[in-house]
């Protein structure tokens, strides 16, 4: 096994090496690319991994990445729909092997990820990129699908939360796209959802919902994050009840030091 | 012009001994004497809005379907009363503008009223002759704390929605009473009866802000028939002579200032900064929720009490004797408030200190009861801040688990360490007042010998 | 024309900043001396206050302009903003007035005497004088006693009809009986082939009140490996879909959490039913057992059977009352 993978980064390392010399198909960029940044946990060819390695391999222009073996799922027959979702919002490459991913800043450029997905799309028949219409979605049953399936963890505004051993994240950052994608993954520990449960016409509501929830209606004012009470009892100690102590300050006694 | 009026009241009331009385009834000066004032206005401004809102709130849980100006609710099923404060917040005008000053209202008349009480522990105020001011003091937080609370749930929005199921979880875990106690307020088990948001209506507009007004007409009451207490920051000032500022025209400007000045925090609060958007979480079924439920801050405390307890149910055969919730949601307030309510009995036996106080210590002046209370203080402010365990992982990253085992053993080791502390402070104070004494003192003599 | 209006410009200009002047009046014969003592004008304190007033004026008619046009897209930001702001103004303006143009006597009185023995006395007096015509006095006291507390106890007695106090049988009801179609939100039925893994649902009996906290339940379909029930709840499932009541045992939230690891080998824990409140964790695969937060009890589980067209339906009732835990949770297992 692990001749396998030397051997298939050095052909690899000598493909980059070679230089853009080569017409490569995107396919074949995103072998590459897999090479330097996946392959240590996702393994050759997308087997995937359940047993830790011990090693560390790579090397090229890649050197500087820390590189880390782990275990990881495979990812054949995945589709390009998981590897669009894991690389455009920073999951993917994990920068802590062994925790939650995490929406990370970039570090591949649009070229390189639409080369890696089309790699881990060829590794197997999977889901397509989804092309979510949100526009067509109504946003009040947006509202009551996504309190009945999501709410429960990522907060009825989509502010995230807490549930056991892990954080879902806030969703003021995710794309139509991305959350579409999500959706029908269920990254991490998040439930997956298929088209029987929900349906793409819901998923556009849901979306719709999703992006008016990241500017929702603050009629009432400062916003204060939309997270309820533990905000507005700081607020109420830190800014009112500080205030009128100082209004009592002005207005009455202090005492002297003997 | 003065006097015609004057002699007009005084001919049909003989009220001029009174009012004479009551213009030159004396206020000792420090600003803490103010907080108890804020509270007062604050909960003026509460009966106030108060009064609006139930102009238009409807108290029925009747389910309808909601046709409104608010779109992400559309055609979705509420209650009457969930939507009649959807429609104050969006449809009367300035009726949000009240609602949330409403809310603010309630919010800070607690923290006042809670910093005030702070006020009275650490200066001593409710030893003899003013132990039933005291108690009517304590009597008006806990009844402020029901308050708030049904006036809060009574919008039927997720958020408090939850909150009630909590508070009726929190019922039936009373040993032996909990379910009958539960099925007699609720009218059956949760959700209960259709009329049960009547009976939160009543208490929340009629029924507790008669209490309130009634025990803070005697406490008010006691308090000018015993004369405030005052701090000895002059040498006329004694446990018999009172030296303060007359009602009128010297406190008359400045308790009036200040009464404006609440009002206008509160009205600006009420204006600038959002509180409980409704519309935003939804209304509330048994089988919805949301992650993220808080209570209002002044139940913080109690959710911390809920989430710390570990996972058991006391029971003896299959007679459950004490559910889980009961610890950290009904004995824990309990401790709190009769702790609070015995102290003066406490603090009597235990120095055996009978006498009548009207001067106040200065915390530093009493290092027993400061040390105390500053220990019980950290108790309670632990327990409620590990409410927001979860807010804390969120934001800053440290484990939930590792949080909980954090709080478990600090609330039992932190009210000690900082009771000491505090002692540890007050003694350092006193003997540095005895140092700088004793150097003026010194000064003087060797001025003197100059001279 | 303009001359007069330059006559009610300098009019007004002199009502704003014109003062009278008090002239020292010679006491006349009979009068007392002051009470409140003089004190010395300022003119800084009084234009403060006086503009503070002004613009409190103006800030107060703001609002009610702001009120009735109703255009702002701010509305209820610049209405708190004129209102609260006119308060503040005014509030300042009397502090401006409490501190330099009020005299802030300081003066000395004596606290109110401790009590008062005679009065005491006499009251206590009073009282023991008028039971002269009483011999059974002890009696009477009981008898009083007991006529009070009967009474108070039957004035109080209507308050029961508030709910059911003593019949606890409410508690173990549940709409669920053998047979009942289990439904969505909406009413449509539920077929066992809906429900796929990884994913979590809310299920209703067919035609009963929602709101019951004995309805809602929450269905998931775990893996052959991921069940492993203790014997009295190994035929609970329908064909690895498990259902269990949706309202949290320790105080009452719904259950809408499900987290379920998408690799295991990173995160070995089992799929897991999380309530959101206090965070109770419950594993479906082991009977709704608790395996994080404060729940004392496990979550029941409704027994599942699917019918000849596929529809799921419930094979009996729950294998613990629903709800928080109470009492009498333990002694009963659910009534239909």
């Amino acid at each position: 096994m692990r001749r396998l993978v030397v051997a298939v980064t050095v052909v690899t390392a000598a493909q980059l090496l070679a230089g853009p010399a080569l017409a490569q198909t995107p396919v074949e960029r995103g072998k590459a690319l897999y090479g330097e940044f996946c392959v240590a946990c996702h393994g050759a060819n997308g087997a995937g991994n359940v047993r830790q390695q011990s090693s560390r391999i790579g090397f090229g222009p890649g050197r500087n990445q820390v590189q880390q073996s782990g275990i990881a799922p495979s990812l054949r027959g995945v589709g390009a729909l998981a590897a669009d979702f894991y690389l455009r919002t920073g999951y993917m490459p994990l920068q802590r092997v062994g925790l939650q991913p995490r929406r990370s800043r970039l570090i591949l450029t649009d070229a390189q990820i639409r080369a890696l997905v089309a790699y881990v799309a060829s590794l197997g028949a999977g889901p397509a990129i989804p092309a979510p219409h949100p526009e067509r979605g109504d946003i009040a049953a947006g509202m009551h699908l996504f309190t009945d399936h999501c709410a429960g963890c990522h907060q009825v505004v989509a502010e995230g939360g807490f549930v056991t051993g892990a954080l879902p994240p806030p969703l003021e950052d995710a794309t139509a796209t991305q959350i579409a994608e999500a959706v029908r993954i269920g990254p991490y520990v998040m439930p997956r959802f298929s088209k029987k449960a929900i349906s793409d016409s819901q998923l556009d509501s849901i979306i719709r919902y999703v992006q008016y929830a990241k500017h929702p209606d603050d009629r009432g004012g400062w916003a204060i994050g939309h997270l309820g009470p533990v905000p507005e009892g700081i607020v109420t100690w830190l800014l009112a009840a500080s205030l009128l102590v100082v209004v009592c300050m002005i207005i009455g006694k202090r005492l002297k030091t003997p | 012009m003065i006097r015609a009026v004057v002699r007009y009241l005084d001919q049909r009331s003989g009220a001029a001994p009174l009012v004479r009385k009551t213009l030159r009834y004396l206020f000792p000066d420090h600003w803490s004497f103010l907080l108890g004032e804020v509270a007062l206005y604050s909960f003026i401004v509460l009966v106030a809005t108060g009064t609006y809102l139930a102009l238009f709130y409807q108290d029925s849980t009747a389910m309808v379907t909601y046709h409104g100006p608010y779109g992400p609710l559309q055609g979705q099923e509420m209650s009457e009363a969930y939507r009649s404060v959807l429609n104050i917040s969006t449809t009367v005008k300035a009726g949000l503008l009240i609602r949330q000053t409403h809310h603010w209202a309630a919010d800070v008349f607690i923290a006042t009223v809670t910093l005030h009480a702070l006020r009275i522990f650490f200066t001593g105020a409710y030893r003899k002759p003013r132990e039933l001011t005291y108690w009517l003091g304590l009597s008006m937080l806990v009844v402020a704390l029901l308050e708030g609370y049904l006036g809060y749930s009574l919008v039927d929005d997720l958020l408090s929605g939850m909150g009630l199921a909590i508070g009726n979880g929190v019922a039936l875990s009373i040993p032996f009473i909990g379910a009958n106690l539960g099925e007699l307020i609720w009218g059956g088990p949760f959700p209960g009866t259709h009329d049960f948001f009547a009976r939160m209506y009543i208490f929340h507009v009629f029924l507790i802000p008669l209490l309130i007004a009634v025990m803070l007409g005697a406490h008010l009451a006691l308090v000018a028939l015993r004369h405030h207490t005052q701090f000895r920051s002059e040498r006329r000032q004694t446990e018999r002579k009172l030296v303060g500022v007359p009602t009128y025209p010297g406190q008359t400007p400045r308790s009036l200032g200040l009464m404006l000045a609440v009002a206008g925090v509160l009205f600006l609060l009420g204006g600038l900064v959002q509180i409980n958007p409704i519309w935003l979480w939804g209304p509330y079924h048994t089988y919805a929720a949301t992650n993220g439920a808080q209570p209002d801050w002044y139940l913080g405390w109690l959710i911390g009490g809920l989430r710390l307890v570990p996972s058991f149910d006391l029971t003896i055969g299959h007679y459950t004797v004490i559910p889980n919730p009961f610890w950290g949601g009904a004995l824990f307030p309990m401790l709190v408030f009769g702790f609070l309510f015995a102290w003066p009995l406490l603090e009597r036996r235990w120095t055996g200190d009978t006498r009548y106080h009207n001067l106040l210590d200065r915390p530093r002046d009493a290092p027993g009861r400061t040390a105390i209370g500053v220990g019980f203080v950290t108790w309670v402010f632990l327990v409620f801040v590990a409410g927001s365990a979860d807010r804390v992982y969120v934001f800053f990253g440290l484990n939930y688990s590792s949080q909980l085992w954090f709080y478990r053993g600090a609330v039992f080791v932190a009210p000690f360490v900082t009771g000491l502390i505090a002692h540890r402070v007050c003694v350092e104070l006193q003997r540095g007042e005895q140092v700088e004494r004793r150097r003026r003192r010194a000064e003087e003599e060797a001025r003197a010998a100059h001279a | 024309m303009r001359a007069r209006a330059k006559d009610l410009l300098v009019s007004a200009a002199l009502l704003a900043v014109g003062r009278r002047r008090r002239r020292a009046r010679r006491l006349r014969p009979g009068e007392v001396e002051r009470i409140v003592p003089e004190g010395p004008p300022s003119e800084g304190g009084e234009l403060l206050a006086l503009a503070l007033l002004a613009l409190g004026t103006i800030l107060a008619v703001g609002f009610v302009v702001v009120y009735a046009l109703d255009r702002a897209p701010a509305q209820t930001q610049l209405m708190g903003a004129t209102l609260g702001s006119s308060l503040l103004c005014i509030a300042a303006a009397l502090i401006v007035m409490a501190k330099r143009l009020v005299v802030t006597e300081e003066i000395e009185d004596d606290y109110p005497v401790i009590e008062h023995p005679e009065e005491q006395e006499t009251i206590a007096q009073v009282v023991e004088d008028s039971g002269s015509r009483i011999t059974r006095r002890r009696l009477f006291k009981l008898a009083f006693l007991g006529a009070g507390g009967a009474l108070t106890a039957a004035l109080v007695t209507p308050a029961a009809s508030l709910g059911p106090f003593l019949r606890i049988k409410y508690f173990y009801g549940t709409p669920w009986r053998r047979g009942r179609r289990l439904v969505d939100e909406s009413g449509k039925p539920w077929r066992a082939s809906d429900i796929e893994e990884r994913d979590f649902y809310t299920a209703f009996p067919e035609g009963a009140d929602k709101e019951e906290e004995g309805s809602a339940v929450v269905l998931v379909r775990l893996a052959q490996g991921q069940l492993s029930l203790p014997s009295e709840l190994a035929q609970y499932p329908a064909n690895g879909i498990v259902a269990y009541s949706k309202i949290c045992t320790h105080a009452g939230c719904a259950i809408n959490l499900y987290r379920t690891p998408l690799f295991p080998p990173n995160d070995p824990s089992p799929p897991e039913l999380v309530c959101p409140c206090h965070y109770s964790t419950f594993d479906p695969g082991r009977g709704g057992t608790v395996t994080f937060g404060p729940a004392g009890r496990k979550l029941p589980m409704l027994p599942l059977q699917i019918d000849s067209r596929g529809f799921l339906r419930a094979a009996g009732n729950f294998d613990e009352p629903v709800g928080p835990s109470w009492w009498g949770v333990r002694l009963h297992g659910p009534t239909p």
